[in-house]
Protein backbone atom coordinates (compact mmCIF):
# COMPACT_ATOMS: atom_id res chain seq x y z
CA UNK A 1 0.00 0.00 0.00
CA UNK A 2 2.91 2.11 0.81
CA UNK A 3 4.19 1.61 -2.65
CA UNK A 4 0.47 1.89 -4.43
CA UNK A 5 -0.14 4.92 -2.85
CA UNK A 6 2.65 7.30 -4.73
CA UNK A 7 2.20 5.22 -7.91
CA UNK A 8 -1.23 5.43 -8.44
CA UNK A 9 -0.97 8.73 -7.45
CA UNK A 10 1.87 9.74 -9.85
CA UNK A 11 -0.02 8.21 -12.70
CA UNK A 12 -3.38 9.50 -12.06
CA UNK A 13 -1.39 13.46 -11.85
CA UNK A 14 -0.13 12.17 -15.68
CA UNK A 15 -2.84 11.14 -17.04
CA UNK A 16 -5.03 13.80 -15.94
CA UNK A 17 -3.18 16.86 -16.34
CA UNK A 18 -2.20 15.73 -19.60
CA UNK A 19 -5.57 14.73 -21.03
CA UNK A 20 -6.26 18.81 -20.90
CA UNK A 21 -3.66 19.94 -22.56
CA UNK A 22 -4.10 16.90 -24.90
CA UNK A 23 -7.43 18.17 -25.57
CA UNK A 24 -6.59 21.98 -25.86
CA UNK A 25 -4.19 20.49 -28.32
CA UNK A 26 -6.94 18.66 -30.13
CA UNK A 27 -8.79 21.13 -30.53
CA UNK A 28 -6.38 23.93 -32.68
CA UNK A 29 -5.28 20.88 -34.83
CA UNK A 30 -8.98 19.37 -35.72
CA UNK A 31 -9.81 23.20 -36.25
CA UNK A 32 -6.55 23.31 -38.77
CA UNK A 33 -7.35 20.20 -40.47
CA UNK A 34 -10.87 20.42 -40.58
CA UNK A 35 -10.27 24.25 -42.46
CA UNK A 36 -7.10 23.75 -44.34
CA UNK A 37 -6.73 19.42 -44.39
CA UNK A 38 -4.96 16.74 -42.60
CA UNK A 39 -1.82 17.53 -44.45
CA UNK A 40 -0.86 20.80 -42.66
CA UNK A 41 -2.47 19.94 -39.32
CA UNK A 42 -0.85 16.25 -39.12
CA UNK A 43 3.03 17.79 -40.40
CA UNK A 44 3.05 20.20 -37.62
CA UNK A 45 1.46 18.10 -34.87
CA UNK A 46 4.41 15.67 -36.09
CA UNK A 47 6.94 17.71 -35.90
CA UNK A 48 5.53 19.62 -32.54
CA UNK A 49 5.93 15.64 -31.17
CA UNK A 50 9.55 15.06 -32.61
CA UNK A 51 10.91 18.86 -31.65
CA UNK A 52 9.28 17.26 -27.97
CA UNK A 53 10.95 14.01 -28.18
CA UNK A 54 14.21 16.10 -28.80
CA UNK A 55 14.18 17.91 -25.75
CA UNK A 56 13.55 15.09 -23.95
CA UNK A 57 15.97 12.58 -25.27
CA UNK A 58 18.56 15.59 -24.41
CA UNK A 59 17.40 16.66 -21.24
CA UNK A 60 16.25 13.75 -19.48
CA UNK A 61 19.39 11.90 -18.98
CA UNK A 62 20.84 15.06 -17.04
CA UNK A 63 18.61 14.20 -14.61
CA UNK A 64 19.99 10.97 -13.26
CA UNK A 65 23.04 13.11 -12.40
CA UNK A 66 21.29 15.58 -9.88
CA UNK A 67 21.21 14.07 -6.58
CA UNK A 68 17.77 13.00 -5.30
CA UNK A 69 17.32 15.46 -2.83
CA UNK A 70 18.46 18.22 -4.79
CA UNK A 71 15.93 17.01 -7.45
CA UNK A 72 13.14 16.74 -5.01
CA UNK A 73 13.80 19.97 -3.63
CA UNK A 74 13.98 21.88 -7.54
CA UNK A 75 11.30 19.62 -8.51
CA UNK A 76 8.88 20.46 -5.69
CA UNK A 77 9.34 24.41 -5.81
CA UNK A 78 8.42 23.82 -9.20
CA UNK A 79 5.26 22.17 -8.76
CA UNK A 80 3.99 23.92 -5.85
CA UNK A 81 4.27 26.97 -8.07
CA UNK A 82 3.26 25.22 -11.47
CA UNK A 83 -0.04 23.28 -9.54
CA UNK A 84 -0.95 26.49 -7.24
CA UNK A 85 -1.07 28.50 -10.52
CA UNK A 86 -3.65 25.82 -12.04
CA UNK A 87 -5.66 25.84 -8.28
CA UNK A 88 -5.73 29.68 -8.48
CA UNK A 89 -7.29 29.32 -11.69
CA UNK A 90 -9.72 26.37 -12.02
CA UNK A 91 -10.85 28.28 -7.76
CA UNK A 92 -11.34 31.83 -9.62
CA UNK A 93 -13.33 29.69 -12.82
CA UNK A 94 -15.43 28.07 -9.95
CA UNK A 95 -17.01 30.68 -8.69
CA UNK A 96 -16.92 32.41 -12.04
CA UNK A 97 -14.52 35.50 -11.58
CA UNK A 98 -12.43 34.16 -14.86
CA UNK A 99 -14.60 32.49 -17.08
CA UNK A 100 -14.87 28.78 -17.75
CA UNK A 101 -12.05 27.79 -21.11
CA UNK A 102 -14.34 26.99 -24.11
CA UNK A 103 -13.46 24.51 -26.59
CA UNK A 104 -15.72 24.92 -28.75
CA UNK A 105 -15.25 29.10 -28.77
CA UNK A 106 -11.57 28.14 -28.88
CA UNK A 107 -12.15 25.67 -32.32
CA UNK A 108 -14.16 28.97 -33.85
CA UNK A 109 -11.95 31.48 -32.96
CA UNK A 110 -8.92 29.19 -34.58
CA UNK A 111 -11.15 28.21 -37.76
CA UNK A 112 -12.32 31.90 -38.01
CA UNK A 113 -8.31 32.81 -37.81
CA UNK A 114 -7.32 30.45 -40.56
CA UNK A 115 -10.79 31.55 -42.77
CA UNK A 116 -9.16 34.87 -42.88
CA UNK A 117 -5.44 33.68 -44.10
CA UNK A 118 -7.02 31.55 -46.44
CA UNK A 119 -5.78 33.87 -49.54
CA UNK A 120 -2.65 33.83 -48.05
CA UNK A 121 -0.01 32.10 -50.72
CA UNK A 122 1.25 30.55 -47.33
CA UNK A 123 -1.53 29.49 -45.95
CA UNK A 124 -1.06 25.99 -45.54
CA UNK A 125 2.29 26.80 -43.89
CA UNK A 126 0.52 29.04 -41.30
CA UNK A 127 -1.60 26.62 -40.77
CA UNK A 128 0.59 24.11 -40.07
CA UNK A 129 2.68 26.54 -37.93
CA UNK A 130 -0.58 26.77 -35.77
CA UNK A 131 -0.99 23.72 -35.55
CA UNK A 132 3.16 23.05 -34.26
CA UNK A 133 2.48 25.84 -31.83
CA UNK A 134 -0.72 24.44 -30.28
CA UNK A 135 1.10 20.73 -30.27
CA UNK A 136 4.84 22.26 -28.68
CA UNK A 137 3.10 24.47 -26.16
CA UNK A 138 0.73 21.82 -24.62
CA UNK A 139 3.09 19.40 -24.99
CA UNK A 140 5.87 21.62 -22.73
CA UNK A 141 3.22 21.23 -20.23
CA UNK A 142 2.49 17.50 -20.34
CA UNK A 143 6.65 16.45 -20.61
CA UNK A 144 7.11 18.63 -17.55
CA UNK A 145 4.18 16.89 -15.52
CA UNK A 146 5.62 13.63 -16.24
CA UNK A 147 9.22 14.24 -15.21
CA UNK A 148 8.00 16.50 -12.30
CA UNK A 149 5.76 13.38 -11.23
CA UNK A 150 7.56 11.01 -12.17
CA UNK A 151 11.19 12.33 -11.52
CA UNK A 152 11.30 12.44 -8.15
CA UNK A 153 10.44 9.20 -6.84
CA UNK A 154 11.73 7.03 -9.93
CA UNK A 155 8.42 7.02 -12.01
CA UNK A 156 8.96 8.70 -14.89
CA UNK A 157 8.22 5.42 -16.87
CA UNK A 158 4.98 5.47 -15.26
CA UNK A 159 4.03 9.03 -15.51
CA UNK A 160 4.98 8.14 -18.90
CA UNK A 161 2.60 5.74 -19.43
CA UNK A 162 -0.43 8.00 -18.13
CA UNK A 163 0.34 10.53 -20.10
CA UNK A 164 0.37 8.29 -23.36
CA UNK A 165 -3.11 7.05 -22.00
CA UNK A 166 -4.44 10.11 -21.87
CA UNK A 167 -3.24 11.24 -25.60
CA UNK A 168 -5.03 7.73 -27.10
CA UNK A 169 -8.10 8.32 -25.13
CA UNK A 170 -8.12 12.36 -26.07
CA UNK A 171 -7.34 10.54 -29.90
CA UNK A 172 -9.61 7.88 -29.92
CA UNK A 173 -12.40 9.59 -28.50
CA UNK A 174 -11.69 13.07 -30.65
CA UNK A 175 -11.16 10.49 -34.00
CA UNK A 176 -14.83 8.60 -33.32
CA UNK A 177 -16.33 12.53 -32.97
CA UNK A 178 -14.41 14.41 -35.06
CA UNK A 179 -15.41 17.97 -33.08
CA UNK A 180 -13.64 19.60 -30.44
CA UNK A 181 -14.26 17.75 -27.02
CA UNK A 182 -16.36 20.41 -25.22
CA UNK A 183 -18.11 18.07 -23.09
CA UNK A 184 -14.87 17.05 -21.07
CA UNK A 185 -15.34 18.78 -17.77
CA UNK A 186 -11.78 20.75 -18.14
CA UNK A 187 -12.09 23.02 -14.91
CA UNK A 188 -13.33 19.90 -12.25
CA UNK A 189 -10.01 18.24 -14.06
CA UNK A 190 -7.91 21.07 -13.94
CA UNK A 191 -8.99 21.49 -10.09
CA UNK A 192 -8.09 17.91 -9.16
CA UNK A 193 -4.54 18.37 -11.15
CA UNK A 194 -3.77 21.52 -9.43
CA UNK A 195 -4.53 20.02 -6.03
CA UNK A 196 -2.61 16.81 -7.29
CA UNK A 197 0.33 18.64 -8.25
CA UNK A 198 0.25 21.67 -5.16
CA UNK A 199 0.31 18.19 -2.96
CA UNK A 200 2.95 16.67 -4.50
CA UNK A 201 5.20 19.70 -4.55
CA UNK A 202 5.04 20.28 -0.85
CA UNK A 203 5.54 16.79 -0.25
CA UNK A 204 8.75 16.71 -2.36
CA UNK A 205 9.79 20.16 -0.82
CA UNK A 206 9.56 19.10 2.25
CA UNK A 207 11.60 15.22 1.76
CA UNK A 208 14.21 17.51 -0.29
CA UNK A 209 14.59 19.40 3.05
CA UNK A 210 14.75 16.31 5.15
CA UNK A 211 11.46 16.26 5.99
CA UNK A 212 10.58 12.55 7.21
CA UNK A 213 7.19 12.46 6.69
CA UNK A 214 4.71 10.53 8.94
CA UNK A 215 3.26 7.11 7.21
CA UNK A 216 6.10 8.06 4.18
CA UNK A 217 4.68 8.12 0.62
CA UNK A 218 1.02 8.02 2.27
CA UNK A 219 1.70 11.52 4.10
CA UNK A 220 0.99 12.39 0.44
CA UNK A 221 -2.65 11.76 0.75
CA UNK A 222 -3.17 13.35 3.86
CA UNK A 223 -1.49 16.37 2.39
CA UNK A 224 -3.70 16.15 -0.56
CA UNK A 225 -6.55 15.89 1.84
CA UNK A 226 -6.11 18.71 3.53
CA UNK A 227 -5.49 20.94 0.23
CA UNK A 228 -8.82 19.47 -1.30
CA UNK A 229 -10.87 20.76 1.70
CA UNK A 230 -8.84 24.00 2.21
CA UNK A 231 -9.26 24.70 -1.52
CA UNK A 232 -13.45 23.65 -1.24
CA UNK A 233 -13.16 26.04 2.05
CA UNK A 234 -12.05 28.87 -0.52
CA UNK A 235 -14.55 28.39 -2.54
CA UNK A 236 -16.93 27.84 -0.64
CA UNK A 237 -15.87 31.28 1.47
CA UNK A 238 -15.66 32.98 -2.25
CA UNK A 239 -18.84 32.15 -3.14
CA UNK A 240 -20.48 33.26 -0.08
CA UNK A 241 -18.23 36.85 -0.38
CA UNK A 242 -19.66 37.51 -3.75
CA UNK A 243 -23.11 37.33 -5.72
CA UNK A 244 -24.11 34.20 -8.27
CA UNK A 245 -22.02 34.31 -11.08
CA UNK A 246 -23.43 33.40 -14.36
CA UNK A 247 -22.13 29.97 -15.12
CA UNK A 248 -19.42 29.66 -13.05
CA UNK A 249 -19.16 25.81 -11.64
CA UNK A 250 -16.61 22.67 -11.06
CA UNK A 251 -16.83 22.35 -15.15
CA UNK B 1 14.12 31.21 -32.57
CA UNK B 2 11.23 33.16 -32.65
CA UNK B 3 10.09 29.38 -31.43
CA UNK B 4 12.04 29.12 -29.20
CA UNK B 5 11.08 32.28 -27.51
CA UNK B 6 7.22 31.51 -27.53
CA UNK B 7 8.76 28.30 -25.82
CA UNK B 8 10.49 30.23 -23.43
CA UNK B 9 7.87 32.09 -22.76
CA UNK B 10 5.47 29.65 -22.41
CA UNK B 11 7.61 27.75 -20.15
CA UNK B 12 7.67 30.53 -17.69
CA UNK B 13 4.56 31.06 -17.79
CA UNK B 14 3.53 27.40 -16.69
CA UNK B 15 4.92 28.88 -13.26
CA UNK B 16 3.77 32.42 -12.73
CA UNK B 17 0.46 33.58 -13.53
CA UNK B 18 -0.06 35.93 -10.66
CA UNK B 19 3.32 37.22 -9.83
CA UNK B 20 2.87 38.04 -6.35
CA UNK B 21 1.50 34.40 -5.67
CA UNK B 22 5.04 33.12 -7.64
CA UNK B 23 7.02 35.46 -5.37
CA UNK B 24 5.29 34.94 -2.24
CA UNK B 25 5.66 30.91 -2.69
CA UNK B 26 9.17 31.68 -3.43
CA UNK B 27 9.89 33.80 -0.27
CA UNK B 28 7.92 31.35 2.10
CA UNK B 29 10.05 28.38 0.61
CA UNK B 30 13.39 30.03 1.21
CA UNK B 31 12.29 31.11 4.73
CA UNK B 32 11.94 27.96 5.58
CA UNK B 33 14.51 26.33 3.98
CA UNK B 34 16.72 29.00 5.11
CA UNK B 35 15.45 28.30 8.66
CA UNK B 36 15.79 24.34 8.84
CA UNK B 37 19.13 24.95 7.38
CA UNK B 38 20.59 27.77 9.43
CA UNK B 39 18.28 27.69 12.75
CA UNK B 40 18.14 23.53 13.26
CA UNK B 41 13.92 23.98 12.56
CA UNK B 42 13.13 19.90 12.21
CA UNK B 43 12.17 19.32 8.80
CA UNK B 44 9.05 18.24 9.53
CA UNK B 45 8.07 21.02 11.29
CA UNK B 46 9.26 23.12 8.18
CA UNK B 47 6.91 20.41 5.51
CA UNK B 48 4.02 21.52 7.89
CA UNK B 49 4.81 25.09 8.06
CA UNK B 50 5.32 24.92 4.21
CA UNK B 51 1.66 23.22 3.52
CA UNK B 52 -0.02 26.01 5.87
CA UNK B 53 1.90 28.91 3.87
CA UNK B 54 0.53 27.54 0.41
CA UNK B 55 -2.65 27.30 1.58
CA UNK B 56 -2.49 30.96 3.00
CA UNK B 57 -0.53 32.12 0.41
CA UNK B 58 -3.33 30.98 -2.15
CA UNK B 59 -6.36 32.26 0.28
CA UNK B 60 -4.88 35.23 -0.46
CA UNK B 61 -3.96 35.34 -3.68
CA UNK B 62 -7.72 34.47 -4.94
CA UNK B 63 -9.57 36.86 -2.41
CA UNK B 64 -7.01 39.78 -4.37
CA UNK B 65 -8.24 38.52 -7.41
CA UNK B 66 -11.82 38.46 -5.96
CA UNK B 67 -11.85 41.80 -4.50
CA UNK B 68 -10.03 43.16 -7.86
CA UNK B 69 -13.00 42.37 -10.05
CA UNK B 70 -16.55 43.83 -9.75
Amino acid sequence: MTNLAPLVSTVSAAFLGSFVEVVEAFTIVLAVGLTRGWRPALTGAALALAALAAFVLAFGPLLALVPITTLQFVVGVLLILFGMRWLRKAILRSVGIVPLHDEEAAFSNETAALRRQAGDRRADYLAGLAAFKAVLLEGVEVVFIVIAVGGAHGQTLAAGLGALAAFLLVMMIGLAVHRPLARVPENALKFVVGLMLTSFGIFWTGEGLGADWPGADLALLAIFAVVALASLAIVRWLRDARPAPAGGNLR
Amino acid sequence: MNIVHMAAKEFVGMFIDDGSLALLALVLIAGIAAAVKLLALPPLLGGILLLIGCLVILAQSVRRAALRLP
